[in-house]
């Protein structure tokens, strides 16, 4: 580990005040459903935390969940938590390339054997090794490798925690979730295309105080920021359930900022914290823009039947299979209609009358 | 391997397909059957209307004689809640108008959810009320065949599918879509062939009854 500065220092050489950390530990208690009572205890075991040390991989991905960090315009607690708890291996941000990058990880791997935290963004692809590879090491062999020593891994990303758009139909690589390759370590799945970045460095957060892993939900996600749908906490919501919707970008409704599940909404199916806790430092979220969510969270949303349109809606040819079927229904109603009336002529010409002295008569 | 988003991708798809397929085919075979094999001509001079008397049943029968509701109580006013909190359901709930008026272009104003919610809960819970009665009834477990517990569940499992995805009680939310609208695929294909046709040809069966009696003159 290059530095021994606990998380406080760096915060404090980097301006950060008093009030502001507190702030920041609040929100992130808050967050994670924690009593206020232990916003000090977060407090104090944030200020006081080592570096721990992180491998940062990067496989079949964009680098969007990186950028989703660091792109901030002013240095944030966020990214100054991420700066802290830094990162032996990143190869978007760490200066060394090559052979030194590539020493620099194996190095982490020795040092804190059983200890760092393994950060892998990108799905891996099993279809053929050779689509991506880093220092000619396949993805799958280098995140083998790399968990045996991890103490947890955190699959960043929907790539990474469930396969993502090198995932998507037809998955011309074979892409697999990093959950799907790692067995007998606990994985963490942060989604979203990008992920929340306060899900990031809360999740990080607990881990730095409490040393233990959060509350996850079915699909391995933090139930603190993945426990409730986008719908559900929608400020468009009463619009929704008013039945008051956005028919275009620009209609009327648009202008009024009306619920947009008619322009393919993905918010009912998504469990994310982009309602509550919004981008750019709260600034606003994609709905609250006036775009639809697109379910960025959720395993497989890119095959979701298309970002407009609503998630209910048939994609059958609904017109072609009516007119076909009508078509042949009626013909087949006709034959059958046809067959009853024969059927009827027929019994009504070998109709045999019989009187009641006959019947009498049979004994 | 099946994911629960490729299952409603089908479910919405192909499945939708043979459903709406199915249920066409089936309705307009069961409903020319009938129309094509007509009436006895009536040589009789007409003393009323058809049309008039006709229309009237079809609505007026909707309530019960008092010797049927005399007789059975239960079956008329339970019948009646689950008929309408059925269709409150179906024809109310907003997201199902929004349905319609993607695929068809029509629609009209739906109720609030916490009004529907309740609806549905009434329905399901008047549905398992009828089945309990249905079982417990000496004669009515008598006649009962299996096609009446067929409809039974078939009419149960899109109320009870769309309630638990509503309140997000299954998990994940594809997947509680999917068997939602798969549930329903399942009564499209049912409908026709089945007394759940009685949906249509019960106002068909009245208006005939409506039409022969004001044609002698007679209120039905």
């Amino acid at each position: 580990m290059a530095t021994t500065k606990t998380l406080g220092e760096v915060l404090r050489e980097n301006g950060v005040t008093r009030r502001g950390f507190l702030k920041f530990c609040a929100a992130t208690a808050s967050l994670m459903a924690l009593p206020p009572s232990l916003v000090p205890a977060l407090a104090a075991a944030l200020e006081k935390a080592r570096r721990p040390s992180v491998i940062w991989l990067s496989f079949q991905e964009c680098t969007g969940c990186t950028e989703s960090l660091t792109r901030s315009h002013t240095p944030t607690v966020e990214g100054l938590i991420l700066e802290h708890i830094s990162l032996d291996y990143h190869h978007t941000l760490q200066a060394a390339s090559g052979d030194a990058a590539e020493h620099a990880r194996e190095d982490a791997m020795k040092e804190n054997f059983g200890h760092y935290i393994l950060v892998v963004d990108g799905s891996v692809p099993l279809a053929n090794p050779g689509y991506s590879t880093i220092a000619g090491i396949t993805n799958r062999v280098m995140l083998e490798e790399a968990v045996k020593g991890a103490a947890a891994v955190i699959a960043m990303g929907t790539c990474a925690a469930f396969g993502g758009l090198p995932g998507a139909a037809p998955n011309p690589t074979g892409a697999v979730s990093v959950g799907e390759l790692v067995k007998g370590k606990p994985v963490i799945n942060v989604s979203g295309c990008p992920p929340v970045p306060l899900v990031i460095t809360g999740v990080l957060a607990q881990l730095l105080t409490f040393g233990t892993l959060p509350a996850l939900d079915g699909y391995g996600r933090p139930l603190a920021f993945f426990g409730q749908s986008i719908h559900d906490r929608c400020y468009r919501r009463p619009f929704y359930d008013k039945g008051l919707f956005a028919e275009s970008f620009d209609d009327e409704g648009a202008r009024k900022g009306w619920c947009l599940y008619r322009l393919g909404c993905k918010g009912p199916m998504t469990y994310n914290a982009c309602a509550t806790m919004k981008w750019n430092q709260g600034t606003s979220w994609p709905v609250e823009s006036g775009h639809p969510c697109l379910g960025c969270a959720e395993p497989h949303f890119w095959d979701a039947g298309g970002f407009y349109e609503a998630l209910s809606v048939p994609t059958a040819a609904i017109a072609r299979t009516a007119t076909y079927a009508a078509v042949g229904g009626v013909a087949l109603g006709a034959a059958m209609g046809i067959l009853g009336r024969t059927t009827r002529q027929k019994a009504t010409a070998q109709r045999q009358p019989v009187s009641v002295d006959e019947l009498e008569q049979t004994p | 391997m099946i994911n629960p988003m490729d299952f409603l991708a089908w479910v919405r798809g192909p499945a939708f397909d043979i459903a709406l397929a199915v249920f066409v085919v089936g309705m307009l075979v069961r409903l020319l059957e009938i129309f094509l094999l007509g009436r006895r001509p009536n040589y009789a001079q007409a003393r009323g209307g058809e049309w008039g008397p006709g229309l009237r049943t079809m609505v007026s029968r909707s309530l019960a004689d008092p010797g049927t509701f005399k007789r059975a109580p239960f079956n008329v006013i339970v019948g009646w809640i689950w008929h309408v909190g059925f269709l409150i359901a179906l024809l109310l709930f907003v997201p199902h108008i929004e349905l319609v008026k993607k695929t068809l272009g029509i629609g009209w104003p739906g109720l609030p959810n916490p009004v529907v919610d309740a609806a549905s809960a009434i329905a399901i819970v008047a549905l398992v009320a009828m089945l309990i009665h249905r079982v417990q009834h000496p004669v009515m477990r008598f006649l009962s065949t299996f096609e009446d517990y067929l409809t039974w569940t078939l009419t149960l499992l899109p109320l009870l599918t769309g309630y638990l995805a509503y309140h997000r009680l299954i998990n994940p939310y594809p997947l509680a879509l999917g068997l939602h609208i798969l549930s329903i695929e399942l009564l499209l294909i049912a409908f026709p062939f089945t007394k759940l046709t009685h949906a249509v040809t019960a106002f068909i069966a009245r208006w005939y009854n409506g039409a022969i009696f004001g044609r002698k003159g007679v209120r039905a």
